[in-house]
């Protein structure tokens, strides 16, 4: 299986925003990251893949500086995280907390301004029409007025994609952007990240693993310890047993976590290496089997 | 009703009505939206500690309820911003200890017997001018705060950690709030007493929340609708000669069923 070997620091670099060094976390004593090393690139699109309780979320709020660094160093072009603030755009993972919150888009949008001179009340015409114009990135113009609650969840994530863009940021993270939306929906999402992906660079964590790794170009794998992915050239890094090219989950797997790097630990079967079930759904397994 | 107009304390009282439930309605919004409705309840009960301490040690009334309660509304801000998932164990603690103080401080003063049931209850027709400044001094900074801090402390409601990495200080307008509330419970005591403020400040902001597309219209709206309600409530009391904190509480109450039930008709 031609699977190109994890990028370490010896590869040309030609714009590293993200740099994660030897980066250890724990909760009290249980250690969620450990000695974690990542360079991300200008417009990259990585995707953060690994089993719930992983460190996905962790890695991410690492970077946001919602968490404090315990060990090793992480630099937002070339800043600490906590001073980066601006450059970085977040969508949260649960959206769909505060529905019955009186409060229009438009509104939502607008907590996406960051610094900068503000009015003495209200808002300023210039960030309305910056709000108005994150809101038509996303295709929201039309709910401008609309409560937030009034919204489906599909239509909820690309608001928060909106206010995630209001401050003009150079890197959108994105946590789950997808958990909760029908497949029409998600694939609508992901289009959408493939836009923006021209002029920023994306990091999105997911369990929709087969769909994300369509749109990423790059992939890490995080359970403990991170194993890094160049998927940029998909046909050679992956071949298909179906001729849908779509990818089927367990393959993924199987290439990405267990016996594709020599830096996870899982080494025996594909199915050895998910600790979630719940991201392998029944089916996917005997199509696997069969076609193999 | 129209000769009673004339008199002053039933002047006093209508005003004090009027302001007292523009701030409930506004800073009901505030406790609904953020779900702080069990902290507002343990601030007002706790503040029932400071009336005791005020009438034993000959302060104003106002004073002493507010200075504790604020005291109260700081203590529980830094017990849930530490440690979060036993908050509801301590409030608890807090309104239980508060009242008992209030009640030992009352028992200690020598051969004075506070009216008990006043404080809990309300007792708006004693309301006097210093009352009436107090509550006009709370209204205007409240609207004064809004006016100023709207965005920040709408970004704070609706999503605190996203508030605070766009750089909002969250903990400060946490504080803010609970501090607002104290000093509003304070004066609803006057009005419908420390055990009935709980619902003035939710029952108007649970009909202006179906009404109303944004924060700054539900907080207006709340406003008036308590208002509406106050005054039909004193109309009331004063008809029938019922107490008065009851009255307005129970005609907030059959307003609600009301519109709930031609809303869900709708």
């Amino acid at each position: 299986m031609p699977l190109q070997h994890p990028i370490r620091k010896t590869m040309k670099t030609d714009m590293t925003v993200i740099d994660v060094e030897h980066v250890t976390f724990a909760y009290d004593k249980e250690v969620v990251l450990e000695d974690v090393n990542l360079k991300v690139q200008e417009k990259d699109f990585l995707a953060v893949i690994g089993p719930n309780g992983g460190g996905k979320s962790t890695l991410l709020k690492l970077i946001l500086g919602i968490n404090p660094i315990q060990q090793g160093s992480i630099k937002v072009f070339g800043k600490p995280p906590s001073k980066s603030l601006p450059y970085i755009g977040y969508v949260p993972q649960n959206t769909n907390i505060n529905t019955d919150f009186p409060i229009k888009v438009i509104e939502v949008v607008l907590i996406g301004h960051v610094g900068g001179k503000r009015p003495l009340f209200g808002y300023g015409k210039d960030e309305i029409a910056c709000a108005m114009g994150a809101l038509e990135q996303v295709g929201m113009e039309a709910f401008a007025q609309s409560k937030i609650g009034a919204l489906s969840g599909g239509q909820r994530q690309r608001v928060m994609i909106a206010r995630a863009l209001c401050a003009h940021p150079k890197i959108l993270i994105l946590d789950e952007p997808t958990s909760s939306i029908d497949i029409t929906g998600q694939r609508e999402i992901y289009e959408l990240l493939k836009v923006l992906n021209k002029s920023i660079t994306i990091i999105v964590v997911s369990h929709d693993i087969s769909v994300i790794l369509e749109y990423a170009n790059k992939a890490v794998h995080v359970n403990r310890e991170l194993s890094y992915h160049d998927i940029s050239d998909k046909k050679k890094t992956f071949h298909t047993h179906n001729n849908k090219g779509h990818f089927c989950e367990i393959e993924l797997l199987q290439m990405l976590g267990a016996d594709g790097c020599g830096v996870c630990d899982t080494s025996t079967t594909s199915t050895g290496s998910m600790t979630d079930k719940t991201e392998v759904p029944e089916p996917l397994q005997t199509k696997w089997k069969e076609n193999k | 009703m129209i000769e009673a107009l004339s008199f002053d304390f039933v002047q006093h009282a209508l005003l004090a009505g009027i302001l007292v439930s523009f701030a409930a309605g506004i800073i009901g919004s505030l406790i609904v939206v953020n779900r702080m409705v069990f902290l507002a309840g343990g601030i007002a009960h706790t503040s029932y500690g400071g009336i005791g301490l005020a009438v034993y040690f000959g302060l104003p009334i106002f004073l002493g309820a507010s200075l504790f309660a604020v005291g109260a509304a700081l203590l529980i801000a830094v017990l849930t911003m530490k440690s979060r998932h036993r908050i509801d164990t301590f409030i608890g603690l807090i309104w239980a200890v508060g009242m008992a103080i209030g009640v030992i401080f009352v028992d200690l003063t020598p051969g004075y017997n506070v009216d008990l049931m006043s404080y809990l209850f309300g007792s708006i027709l004693a309301v006097n001018t210093q009352d009436l400044y107090f509550m006009g001094g709370l209204l205007v900074m409240i609207l004064l705060i809004i006016t100023f801090g709207y965005r920040n402390i709408l970004a704070v409601s609706y999503d605190s950690e996203y508030a605070a990495l766009r750089g909002v200080n969250v903990r400060f307008y946490y504080t803010l709030t609970l501090i607002l509330s104290a000093l509003t419970v304070v004066v609803a005591i006057k009005v419908v007493g420390l055990i009935l403020v709980i619902a003035m400040l939710t029952i108007p902001v649970y009909i202006a929340e179906k009404l109303s597309g944004s924060l700054l219209s539900m907080m207006f709206i709340s406003g008036a609708v308590a208002t509406f309600f106050t005054l039909i409530g004193l109309w009331f009391s004063y008809t029938y000669n019922l107490t008065s904190g009851a009255s307005i509480i129970l005609v907030s109450a059959v307003f609600l069923g009301i519109f709930l039930l031609l809303y869900r008709r709708k």
